[in-house]
């Protein structure tokens, strides 16, 4: 069975090369606080890996060299009031040392002050609402045609072959570079919650209340994230696709919007 | 009972467990499936009733035999006594989780749907025009216009009431360690009409809040804690009344000796618990 | 049992062994009898709730839905989770307190025998109800075995029997709470004072009160889901003035404190162990007497960590976290003070140790992405995310199970008169080891790369790690097999026999008795003689 094992996950990495990205770590992202965060991971990550390397050496240490087989005697002692005041205090500092930075990050991550512009999300059972406050534009934002057929159990499509299969949109959130977008999240039924990770944003979203939260993203480019909270059969398939672009183009999209929208009344 | 036991009592089998099984199973099936809609339900919930409360009897003359006979030495007794005390503090930690939600809407949920804190924008989207005033039967005004239970009147009358059955609790107690009899059962008995008469009143009032005040269980978070709250507590104080009128039959039965009664003060302990509660209620509840 | 090895603890008058047939078990009021029904119980929850693991990691395998409907793999994500917390840990541990505390203590039984065959009586008819809804209309629950609402209301039958299903739970869990409380309390032979308890007891008596203190708490809870749902109240209804959110915040009062109750008598176990195989003391019991205390303390303060992103307000978030973080040094304490017992020792490592170190290594492993998750801005990123799965899959699985797992082979040969096989017990170590990690590890890569929970199928970057951990998930279970074909051979009296000490010069009372232990042990108060204390 070991062997059975060994030879799929080696076949696993081989194929896997092929297929998929190894992503190991959390992406930097492209919002000043998104690459704050990734620091501020990695801080605490790294004091980690420290503490583990000196309480692991010691245990490793004392498990080889202590063993009976070497013909250790077991020694007597079995308390020590210095070595508890040691390893109480010293555990006090490094959290200190991590507390200060992660409350610096979260009190900046808090601060929406004046925005750019606002958006109302709105979740749904399963679909995100977005409108443009004071622009006249609002849409629905669903899973893409092609991911959805390819979901359904049986469909005979490989996911492999979808592109950015369950993380595409019929109608993507787009906002353009640089500007502070504040979102106000809400909820039509149950909880939701708005997550992208590039942009370091993830809020629930709260039927009867309205949560909110901010991105300035730096950079042009299309960010992908996932409703994470659980709400129902299809919490998969409510991606969310935010797209940034350059400030003109983002303009252009936004009267493009508009016209569209007048000729559909019009129409009526 | 008398100190006899040199050991501590380890009961052989017992049947009784087993039983209180069956009936929890009869009673929690047949309430789920009487909420689902299916009549029989409610048929199938009282016969896991009345197995619970046969259960409850059995056992507890199997207790009260096994204490008259001499079995329990005073480490028993001391078990009885930390197993009440711990049951309290967990019905008093059940009650807590009803406060809590009371003074989280009251803080929390009521003050943000008014637009404080950090939830500005759900009062002017959602909200708006809703302001922040306790009771309230929140922003939707769920359940309708209704009147407020005020502290006066009824609600007054039976804090006089619990507080005076628990003077004559104590007065009991007293009469039952001086081993006056004729005052215990007097007193015993004055305690469980109070709390009879006070679940009398309780009633009256729900009465009229339900039929005047348009105060209901479905009055929005007012109504919701109002009535769980209250209601909580007066199924405690029903349940209290109950074992003070066992005790009291027990009493005179001539059971209890001045040195030996765990049962009457267990059930002191449980009513002076009720009585704790209940002036929670009506600072939190009524008056603030 | 041999009538040798009865006769030397029994008072004449009890000489009375266990009835026959079905009977002992109904009608059981002895300790060990209802110890043993709690482990059993719990060994089928744990294979009940392990099934339903691997119907998630099968389905979670490669992308697309290959074998069950999304709402059905819910379904399974929140059985599997109420089975394992409340039928296959708790149950275990309580179990665990049944057999060895009155030993441990020199006590002639649990303080009140009757109530404890009643809590655990009570355990198959919750899970029975629980189970069924599997088969009801709509489904067994899907909203998670945190039970958020609005969602939770939208469950169809079985919702009552969800609510009702985790009261009796709740009562069962109190009614022992209190025995255990009691027990320890009042029970105690006369020389024991508190502090020379064994670390066992002590992280029991912490747990009962901490079980005590939140198990009515989840009811309320409930409750308010119970009325909002057929009684027409707004707990948890904006509208009405009511807040979804409030219900986390109840939960969760609950919820945190629930897992240092499942992680705590893990503690006292290896607190058990270690000193055993080190041939030394424990190192600083006092110390971890307080550091366990503390550690209760904190748990009734940090219990919104699992709510980061619900919008609390910013003070609220601060004090949340630092008294998180704060939970890091006693349970250091309790580490630190772990390797000191090993430090100078005498090591062998037969099989209750090798899992009692897996679990010193994997539990601070787990510990340390909870310190990670304990940070507010970086838990934004984790939450909800398969980060989370494998923080407390590190602290659930190599912790409380590997826990359980130390204690069974460290106790059996006490329990059955038998040694167990020592070769496949270290085989059975071997792999569950390698497998948990494999299981486990992986999901921290797809946490941080942005794969939430609670999903039935995924986006194709995420297939390779998906793909491992599920390997692993079949390697773990089918392991545990072999843990089952040991305890059983154990059982049966296939092994060498025991000595009363079985292991070389352990401490405590329970050692003190034969093996196997007699139907009724400690009639009389024993001496606490100065080689069996503790500190
Ligand atoms: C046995 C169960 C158990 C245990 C013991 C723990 C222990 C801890 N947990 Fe965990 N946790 C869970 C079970 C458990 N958890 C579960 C089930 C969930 C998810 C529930 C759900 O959503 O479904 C969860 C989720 C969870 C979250 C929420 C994540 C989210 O949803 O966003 C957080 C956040 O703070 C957290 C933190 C911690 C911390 C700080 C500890 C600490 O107690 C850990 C302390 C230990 C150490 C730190 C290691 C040893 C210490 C040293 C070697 C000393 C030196 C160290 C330093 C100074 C760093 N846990
Ligand atoms: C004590 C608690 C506990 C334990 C022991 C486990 C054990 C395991 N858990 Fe679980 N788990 C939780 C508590 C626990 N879990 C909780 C609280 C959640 C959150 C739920 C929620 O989101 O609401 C969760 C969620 C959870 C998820 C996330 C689901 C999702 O978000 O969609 C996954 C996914 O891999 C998982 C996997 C596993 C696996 C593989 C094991 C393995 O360790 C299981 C090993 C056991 C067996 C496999 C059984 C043994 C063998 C047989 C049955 C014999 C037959 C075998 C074969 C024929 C192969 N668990
Ligand atoms: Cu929407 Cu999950
Ligand atoms: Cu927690």
């Amino acid at each position: 069975m070991i062997r059975r094992t060994c030879l799929s996950v080696a076949g696993l990495i081989v194929a896997g090369s092929a297929k998929a990205d190894w992503a190991l770590n959390m992406p930097r992202g492209v919002t000043e606080l998104s690459v704050q965060t990734y620091d501020l991971h990695m801080q605490v990550f790294y004091w980690c890996v420290a503490i583990g390397a000196v309480v692991f050496g010691a245990m490793i240490w004392s498990l080889i060299r202590h063993r009976k087989s070497l013909g250790a005697e077991p020694a007597k002692f079995s308390h020590s009031m210095a070595a508890e005041v040691i390893w109480t205090t010293i555990p006090i500092i490094i959290l200190l040392l991590m507390a200060i930075p992660a409350a610096e990050t979260l009190v900046k991550l808090e601060d929406g002050r004046k925005p750019d512009m606002t958006v109302v999300v709105t979740g749904y059972q399963w679909r995100w609402h977005y409108a443009y406050q004071g622009e006249d534009v609002a849409f629905y934002s669903s899973l893409a045609r092609t991911s959805a057929d390819a979901r359904r159990k049986n469909s005979g499509i490989d996911p492999f072959t979808v592109e950015n299969y369950l993380l595409d949109v019929d109608r993507r959130l787009v906002v353009p570079k640089g500007a502070k977008v504040r979102i106000l999240l809400t909820s039509n039924d149950v909880l939701h919650a708005w997550w992208v990770p590039d942009l370091a944003v993830k809020k629930d979203a709260i039927p009867g209340f309205i949560n909110e939260t901010f991105f300035r993203a730096e950079q042009s480019g299309v960010y992908r994230g996932q409703c994470a909270e659980l709400c129902g059969m299809d919490h998969g398939y409510m991606p969310i696709v935010v797209e940034v672009l350059e400030q003109d183009e983002y303009q252009a999209w936004l009267d493009g919007q508009k016209s569209a929208e007048a000729k559909v009344a019009t129409a009526k | 009972m008398s100190q006899t036991a040199d050991h501590y009592y380890v009961p052989h089998e017992s049947h009784w467990p087993i039983v209180g099984s069956i009936g929890l199973l009869l009673l929690m099936v047949g309430f789920s499936s009487w909420l689902n809609g299916s009549a029989p339900g409610f048929w199938i919930m009282m016969s896991g009733v009345a197995v619970v409360v046969f259960m409850l009897f059995g056992w507890f003359s199997n207790v009260i035999s096994e204490s008259v006979g001499g079995l329990y030495n005073g480490q028993v007794d001391m078990s009885f006594r930390m197993g009440m005390f711990w049951f309290i503090f967990s019905e008093v930690m059940f009650f807590s989780a009803f406060f809590g939600a009371l003074y989280y809407a009251r803080n929390m949920s009521v003050p943000w749907l008014g637009g404080s804190s950090n939830n500005f924008f759900t009062n002017l989207l959602l909200w708006s025009g809703f302001e922040n005033v306790w009771p309230t039967n929140g922003p939707g005004n769920v359940g309708g216009e209704f009147i407020k239970m005020g502290p006066f009147g009824l609600p007054l009358v039976n804090t006089a009431l619990l507080l005076s059955s628990s003077v004559t609790v104590t007065i009991a107690h007293h009469a039952l360690i001086e081993n006056r009899r004729g005052l215990l059962k007097f007193f015993l008995a004055a305690t469980f009409i109070l709390g009879f008469i006070f679940v009398f009143l309780q009633a009256e009032e729900y009465v009229e809040a339900y039929q005047h005040m348009n105060l209901k269980l479905t009055t929005g978070i007012y109504g919701s804690t109002f009535f769980m709250l209250t209601g909580f507590h007066g199924m405690h104080v029903t349940i209290g009344a109950i074992m003070l009128l066992i005790v009291w039959l027990r009493v005179m039965k001539g059971h209890f000796t001045p040195n030996s009664h765990f049962a009457f003060e267990a059930t002191a302990w449980y009513w002076h618990f009720v009585d704790v509660v209940w002036l929670g209620l009506y600072v939190f509840v009524y008056w603030l | 049992m041999s009538s040798a090895v009865t006769a030397a603890n029994e008072h004449d008058h009890d000489h009375h062994g266990p009835a026959k047939g079905l009977k002992r078990w109904l009608y059981a009021t002895n300790h060990k009898d209802i110890g043993t029904m709690y482990l059993v119980f719990s060994g089928l929850m744990f294979f009940t709730g392990g099934f339903m693991a691997l119907i998630i990691r099968s389905e979670l395998f490669t992308p697309g839905l290959q074998f069950v409907a999304p709402n059905f793999f819910n379904q399974m994500t929140t059985m599997h989770a109420l089975i394992m917390v409340f039928g296959a840990v708790m149950p275990a541990f309580v179990g665990l307190a049944n057999w060895m505390i009155p030993m441990m203590i020199g006590a002639p039984d649990m303080a009140l025998p009757r109530m404890n065959n009643w809590s655990f009586w009570i355990l198959p008819v919750a899970f029975s109800m629980l189970l069924a809804t599997l088969f009801m209309p709509g489904g067994a629950p899907a909203g998670g075995w945190t039970m958020y609402p609005p969602l939770v209301l939208q469950t169809g039958d079985a919702f009552p029997f969800l609510i009702f299903s985790v009261h009796l739970m709740g009562l069962s869990s109190i009614m022992g709470a209190i025995n255990v409380i009691v027990t320890i309390i009042n029970m105690r032979t006369p020389d024991m004072t508190l502090l020379k308890m064994p670390m066992f007891v002590w992280t029991w008596l912490i747990t009962a009160y901490l079980l005590i203190a939140v198990m009515p708490v989840l009811a309320g809870a409930v409750t308010m889901l119970l009325t909002d749902q057929f009684f027409g109240t707004s707990f948890f209804l904006a509208a009405g003035g009511g807040d979804p959110v409030m219900f986390q915040h109840i939960f969760w009062f609950f919820g945190h404190p629930e897992v240092y109750i499942m992680i705590l008598p893990a503690f006292g176990v290896v607190s058990e162990i270690i000193p055993t195989f080190a041939r030394k003391p424990l190192f600083g019991h006092d110390s971890m007497v307080y550091a366990a205390s503390s550690i209760a303390f904190l748990s009734f303060i940090v219990w919104a960590h699992h709510m980061f992103t619900v919008g609390m307000p910013l003070t609220g978030q601060l004090f949340f976290m630092f008294a998180t973080m704060l939970i890091a040094v006693p349970t250091g304490v309790k580490v630190f003070n772990w390797t000191a017992t090993m430090w100078k020792g005498a090591m062998t490592f037969e099989t209750p140790m090798l899992f009692s170190l897996a679990f010193l290594f994997l539990f601070t492993i787990g510990g340390f992405s909870g310190l990670m998750l304990a940070v507010v801005s970086s838990d934004i990123q984790y939450h909800d995310s398969y980060f989370v799965v494998a923080h407390f899959h590190y602290v659930l699985v190599p912790g409380s199970i590997f826990a359980i797992m130390a204690a069974v082979y460290y106790w059996l040969p006490k329990w059955t008169g038998h040694m167990y096989n020592e070769k496949l017990g270290q085989v059975h170590f071997w792999l569950s080891t390698i497998f948990v990690n494999v299981t486990f590890f992986p999901m921290h890569f797809l946490g941080l790369a942005g794969m939430p929970r609670r999903i039935p199928d995924y986006s194709t970057q995420f297939t390779d790690f998906n793909s491992i951990a599920s390997i692993g998930a079949i390697g773990f279970g089918l392991s545990q097999l072999l843990f089952v074909y040991v305890v059983i051979q154990c059982v049966r009296k296939q092994g060498a026999k025991a000595s009363s000490e079985v292991w070389e010069h352990p401490k405590g009372l329970e050692w003190t008795v034969p093996s196997p232990a007699p139907y009724h042990t400690f009639n009389d108060p024993p001496k606490v003689a100065a080689e069996v204390a503790f500190s």
